[in-house]
């Protein structure tokens, strides 16, 4: 062999043990931080008198007597923290929860390992996204939770019909959203997690389960009553106040788990 | 020894070669700041880096009229660049199914420099903008998952998506952003005026004169060198009784943004006629005649307009000769801003 030839192989044999010596590294890395991860499945049920709703076919009562069926229910779930005595996950991201897709009920994470007590979302789209141009994924204008002329974020929709409504076909709707000023209906919701809920196991997933009391749309705040107010569909005073309402539906399911 | 190092070489360098074609990037490209010009207040292309290929993608859609639902209707039928992008002589714009709009088309120029779009600025970014128009029944009228289905039957569409985001993935976002990418790179900063300003020609004694007029009546919302402070105001027309358009006030549903809509650009208003939101004046007489008698006073009326504009005969005529320097042919003509006929 010339003494070119001779170096040229030397060079790849150190080139492949520099290589291989890295990969090792960031292998090893990894299994550590794998270590450290544990997935974290967040469940949604949308419940009417402790049963989960069922869309177009039963029929419901309000507060004031109105009955009503629904037809869509959908609402965004964004930047999910959960926080623990030392330490806290944030996950900076949106998810729409649609009642007709039942694989948007579960939002999948893997987070930190942690003995976590509180999970705390905003539920909405935060204003950020609310100006930022197009979005993509559970944010896509595609899914049809976006004003074009007036543009932000349909934070929640609440879709159906009831005899109380003097609207064509009978239909209520509640399209809400507004993400600034006064009239914004951004709430951020705080919950304590049970304590058979610590995420301490090391193997196992771990599921949390969110149930939405969809009839805390009706009152708290302001009393809403089909036959006065069918439509709500613009940012305003009502959007406000319908979202102060809905903001308290949310809670930890404890017969769960 | 040597001829197998040889070949190992040639071998490895088509390798690198072939790799460098399949991760080939997207052509940079810049917003050209014209000279003197404010700085935007934000960069509309920070999550949407500006290229040629991005550019061109988004041209072929601007022309195209596969947007709309009965193919009719691009983007450019209500922005024609002779027109600076506005609809040429018509009040509103016509849509499918012999549908009008409910206001006058605003030519499509420097607006990389606005906050907010639209007569009432409901429009908070110019990606989201198209959204309105595609999807509207009395413009385009066709929804979004169809046009993303004809997008992606069209090879040629496949070809350039890829090109300007390196797969072949045709989603809103990107449909979004590339016409952004065009619609943003339109700037207009080559009339008769600016050559005056960059000392490349020099104004007639009517224009001169008209300059004067409009320093002293009209540059506190006119703002020079954009020709609009791109804010909202209640300019005194009387409401439009048949659409009853309250303007900026369904944006934010204050009673203090009634009647209030954006403060139009004067560049190239030589050919975006008719003007006002509702396109109600077809001359530039009619529109200096409304400030000079015709303001009607109401609570949100302007301050500025409070005691009308007094001009004279002479000035009238003098700054209607001034605005016509500010006609810029060379965005009329730019062969790069029109359809590629290729």
């Amino acid at each position: 062999m010339t003494y070119s030839t001779r170096y040229f192989s030397y060079m790849v044999l150190i080139g492949i043990a520099f290589c291989s010596s890295i990969d090792c590294v960031a292998q090893s890395r990894k299994k550590n931080m794998q270590n450290n991860i544990q997935a974290l499945n967040i469940h949604f049920t949308n419940i009417i008198d402790g049963r989960p709703i069922v869309l177009h076919d039963s029929n419901y009562v309000n507060p004031f007597g109105e009955s009503y069926s629904i037809s869509k229910l959908r609402y965004y779930i964004s930047n999910i923290e959960l926080h623990s005595a030392t330490g806290a996950s944030y996950i900076r991201s949106s998810y729409l929860v649609d009642e007709a897709k039942e694989a948007s009920h579960v939002i999948r994470l893997r987070i930190k390992k942690s003995n976590y007590q509180t999970i705390s979302f905003l539920f909405g789209v935060d204003s950020v996204h609310n100006v930022s141009g197009a979005q993509s994924g559970a944010l896509d204008p595609m899914n049809d939770m976006f004003w074009t002329w007036n543009t932000g974020y349909v934070m929640a929709k609440f879709e159906g019909t009831s005899t109380a409504s003097l609207l064509h076909n009978q239909v209520f709707e509640y399209h809400i959203g507004g993400f600034r000023g006064p009239n914004h209906v951004l709430h951020k919701v705080t919950l304590v997690l049970p304590e058979d809920g610590k995420l301490k196991q090391v193997s196992s997933s771990k599921d949390i389960y969110i149930k939405a009391d969809v009839n805390k749309w009706w009152y708290g705040s302001t009393d809403i009553k089909i036959a006065s107010n069918p439509s709500v569909t613009t940012p305003g005073v009502l959007a406000k106040e319908i979202s102060n309402n809905y903001s308290r539906m949310f809670s930890i399911d404890n017969s769960r788990d | 020894m040597k001829t197998l190092i040889t070949i190992s070489f040639v071998i490895v360098s088509l390798l690198s070669l072939s790799l460098l074609e399949a991760i080939k990037l997207p052509t940079p490209l810049q917003l050209k700041l014209p000279k003197g010009w404010p700085k935007p207040s934000r960069n509309i292309f920070a999550n949407n880096p500006l290229t040629e290929e991005g550019f061109q993608l988004g041209r072929k859609l601007f022309y195209d009229g596969k947007l709309s639902k009965d193919g009719n209707f691009s983007c450019a039928s209500c922005h024609q660049q002779f027109a600076a992008f506005s609809t040429f002589e018509h009040d509103l714009s016509h849509g499918f199914n012999n549908g009008f709009t409910k206001r006058n088309a605003p030519g499509l120029f420097n607006i990389a420099w606005m906050k907010e779009l639209q007569w009432d600025g409901g429009v908070n970014h110019l990606e989201v903008q198209a959204l309105g128009p595609m999807t509207a029944s009395n413009e385009m009228a066709e929804n979004l998952d169809t046009i993303l289905i004809k997008l992606n039957g069209d090879t040629a569409y496949k070809r350039m998506f890829k090109a300007a985001f390196g797969t072949g993935v045709i989603n809103s976002q990107r449909l979004l952003r590339s016409l952004s990418q065009f619609v943003g790179s339109i700037v207009s900063s080559n009339a008769k005026y600016d050559k005056v300003i960059r000392k490349e020609a020099t104004f007639t004694p009517g224009e001169q004169a008209g300059y004067q007029v409009y320093r002293s009546k009209c540059s506190n919302c006119h703002v020079e060198p954009l020709f609009t402070d791109n804010s909202f105001r209640n300019n005194g027309l009387p409401i439009n009784t048949y659409f009853k358009d309250y303007g900026r006030m369904a944006i934010t549903g204050a009673a203090s943004d009634s009647l209030k809509f954006k403060v139009p650009s004067l560049r190239n208003i030589t050919v975006t006629y008719p003007y006002m939101h509702d396109g109600r004046f077809f001359t530039l007489g009619q529109v200096i005649e409304h400030y000079r008698t015709g303001i009607q006073l109401s609570s949100t009326l302007d301050t500025l307009l409070k005691n009308k504009i007094l001009f004279t005969k002479l000035e009238k005529n003098d700054l209607i000769t001034f605005l016509t320097t500010l006609t810029d042919s060379t965005l009329l003509h730019d062969k790069r801003l029109g359809p590629n006929r290729m």
